[in-house]
Order: structure tokens, then sequence, then C-alpha cells
């Protein structure tokens, strides 16, 4: 089912590949941890290329490989190699997937991973291109609502702060309504979820500029970073950064088993005492990407 | 009947494209490149009324259209007829047709788009509605209607 085959959007996953694939990244877990060893893909070469730099991610990816005892090649900075004196990307991908079992492949242009996974014959696995798609976030985000919960139908999931150009709350909010979530958007007027995107839910999600609004009902509190950036005006960022800050006061009135998650890194959206409450769960986050990308990688290359 | 809906002479030799929804007949010529130097004659009818509403139609004396101007004229006017027309008489008549994907007659409106880079692949797209006409890039998954398609027609 996922032997040599490319992962490039997460809207081409059905729920029985996405359940699939929690279940082996489930049993990836102690591996992850270090607890076990293993050399499932002993012998197996990962390319990764970076055309734009991506420290987590591409480290998460050279960490669940090297846990599964694999090794890696790649770059991270295409100004010291042939891209820089304009080698086109197919031909790049091409000499890349003959080093190779499987690419790993981050770009600022939109619609370069289907681009690779057209030239090269081992799987491309989509880890970021532009304001597209990156599956592997959606996933590890979905596993670790999973683990918590479950099941993801019927949840009460908020996602807060930057919709509108928040990659990464996109392709989940998307995910989350196809696996049957409520979904609740909250953010500023001038950060609104595209409407393009709300289009592609399954039911219309409710929205608000208001934490409190959806603080008693949400199983799940997805914040991502506002960017001063964004405004215009620094007056207008300074009046909304504040009300999107989650702080342990605030947990008082949530559900006692929500969970808070963050893409990461956060700035101020969550008060760092936070950390220590029960509802935390951006670290867990961050680590589920390495069982969850091991799990792609071993499904992909087909030993599991 | 024919006579009065067209409103313009007959021609000799060339096509008449007809049920143009209304509006899209300067469109039309636009996508077909036929701008003031042509050498033929062109007749326009806008808003024609008919049974149905309103068309557009277009005649063009001693020309032809190949699979590639006509997959550009379904694109824009899903609706239209393409009549060819030798010695008076209509030798041929179809019902343009929109294919369920589009390859290589335009580019994708998305400037971030890989396909808008100096790589070696045509534009690819999904026709996800034939009406009206919405196109999804296959590589960017970015939507095109139908103004945007007319703007990036090559
Ligand atoms: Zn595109």
């Amino acid at each position: 089912m996922f032997k040599g085959r490319d992962i490039v959007s997460i809207k081409e996953l059905s729920k029985e590949e996405m359940d699939i694939i929690f279940e082996v990244a489930r049993e990836m877990l102690p591996i992850a941890r270090g607890e076990r060893k293993s050399d499932l893909l002993d012998g197996k070469i990962l390319a990764t290329l970076f055309f734009e730099p991506s420290t987590r991610t591409r480290l998460s990816f050279e960490s669940a490989m090297h846990r599964l005892g694999g090794s890696v090649i790649g770059f991270s900075n295409p100004s010291a190699t042939s891209i820089s004196k304009g080698e086109t990307l197919a031909d790049t991908v091409r000499v890349m997937d003959s080093y190779s079992d499987v690419i790993v492949i981050r770009h600022p242009y939109e619609g370069s991973a289907r681009l690779a996974a057209e030239f090269a014959s081992n799987p491309v696995i989509n880890a970021g291109d532009g304001a597209g798609q990156h599956p592997t976030q959606t996933l590890l985000d979905l596993f670790t609502i999973h683990q918590e919960f479950g099941e993801i139908e019927g949840l009460n999931v908020a996602l807060i702060g930057d919709l509108k150009y928040g990659r990464t709350v996109h392709s989940l909010a998307y995910a989350l309504s196809y696996l049957g979530a409520n979904i609740y958007l909250v953010s500023p007027e001038l950060l609104r979820m595209p409407s393009h995107i709300i289009r592609e839910l399954k039911e219309k999600p409710v929205e608000t500029d208001k934490i409190e609004d959806v603080i008693e009902d949400a199983d799940v509190l997805y914040v991502t970073r506002i960017q001063k950036e964004r405004f215009p005006d620094p007056t207008e960022y300074k009046k909304v950064a504040g009300s999107y800050r989650i702080t342990s006061e605030l947990l008082n009135k949530a559900k006692e088993k929500a969970i808070v998650m963050h893409p990461l890194p956060r700035v101020d959206e969550i008060e760092p005492e936070v950390d220590y409450t029960k509802h935390a769960r951006y670290f867990q986050q961050a680590f589920n990407g390495v069982p969850v990308r091991m799990a792609l990688l071993a499904l992909v290359l087909g030993v599991v | 009947m024919e006579e009065q809906t067209l409103k313009v002479q007959k021609i000799r030799n060339g096509i008449v494209i007809d049920h143009i929804p209304c509006g899209m007949a300067l469109k039309v010529l636009k996508i077909l490149n036929i701008n003031g130097d042509i050498g033929s004659t062109v007749s326009l009818v806008m808003h024609v009324k008919s049974r149905m509403g309103c068309k557009d139609v277009v005649k063009i004396e001693d020309r032809f259209l190949d699979e590639r101007e006509i997959d550009k004229i379904a694109l824009i006017a899903p609706t239209a007829t393409v009549n060819v027309i030798e010695n008076y008489k209509v030798v041929n008549k179809h019902k343009v047709e929109l294919p369920d994907e589009i390859v290589g007659i335009v580019k994708c409106m998305n400037p971030r788009c890989i396909t808008n880079q100096r790589e070696p692949v045509v534009s690819e797209f999904k026709v996800i509605s034939k009406n009206p006409v919405i196109l999804k890039c296959k590589y960017c998954e970015r939507e095109m209607g139908v103004e945007d398609i007319i703007e990036n027609i090559l």
C-alpha cells in the first residue's frame, strides 16, 4: 500500500492509511526514544534536499533515519551546491535520486515536491513547499491528538492565532475536518483563515476573534505564532498580541482533559508556566515528529 | 431562422463559432490571436437574443481551428459550437468539449508555482468544474476561474 509511494499532500491519504501510519508510529515509539535498537533501514540512504533552511524538520528526519539504522546524505544550504549555478530542480532531483533510496525535499516554490516526485524513481516525501503542503507536520499533529484521545471524530479543535499565513493550520484544518472533528477558528480579523481553505472543510467552522468564546468547549487548543511583521500598524499588533496568549489562569476554564499544542518555536503565545500544567503537549508534539517520520520512511521503503 | 439570428452575411469558407456565452466573443478572438491585421473578414455579433437567452457569434473567413484552439475555446466558452463552412455550407458542426485535464495551454496564475520557474515541465490542470470552469494546478493546487484563465492562456 505504501511501498514506493510519494508523500506529497495530506489530501492523498485516506483515513485507513493515516491509521496505518499512526499504528506503525506507535510501534516506533521505544526506538524513537532510544530504548530499543533497530536496524530496519540498515543500508538505506535518505537524501535530504533542503532548498531553504528548516533545521527542526531536517533534524527530525535525520534522527528518524539514524534511529532505524539508515544513513543520511544531503544539503541544507543550496548556495553551496550547483543549484546556485542555475541547475534545475528536475536535474538536482534526478542526480540525488541515483545516490539514495528515498528523498525528503523542502523548497520555497509551491508544487516543487510534486515535480520532484515526477522526476525521482524512488519515493519523495514533501517537507514543505512554499505556502503549499507540509504533510509530515500535519501527520505528527494528528498523531499527537490521536495518542491523546484515540479518535479524532467528534473532537472540538480550536485553531488559534495566525490562520492566514500559517501553513501548518491550513492542511491541519483540512485533515481534521476530513476526519470528522469540529473546528473552531480563533484569530484577529486581519489573520483569518483564507476562504478557499474554509470552502474545503466539510462543515462550516465556528469563527471568532476571542479565545474566551471557545475555551470551555475545546478539547485541543492548537496555538500558532502571530508575527509582528504581518501587521501594517504596530499598535494594532499590540492590541491583539496579548489576547492570544495562553496562560495557566485561562486554562482553569478549560476542560480537564484539554491539551495545548503549538508547532514551535513559540515566542510568547504560551506562558512558560503552562509547561508545567497537565495541558501542555507541544514538546510531546515536537518529539512525535520522529516516530511519525520513522513510520513514513519504513512504510515507503517497504520494510514494514 | 438562421438568417434572422445571425444578422450578418454568410461566409464562403471559414468557421462560425456559435453559442458563445453572452459577452465572451471578444475574449474568444483574443485567445485565437485575432486582432486588427488578420487579413480576412471577421464578423462578430454580441448579445443575440435567442430562445435560450443570449449568445455571441463569431464568423471568421478563411480560418480553421486546430485541437488546441478548440480546447482553448472550450475553456472560456464551454457552450460554444464550431461550424466549419465550405462553399457556404456547413460541412462539420461540433460542440466544443472541455477535457478532464488541460495540458500546456494555460499557465498557472501562481507566480510561486514551480511550473513558472525554469523547469522542464508543462503546466497541467485538473478540470474540477466545467460550468463555471474551474481549473486546479496539478503542482501547486491553486484554483483558477474563467477570468484568471483568460489572463493566462498561452
Ligand atoms: Zn501551479
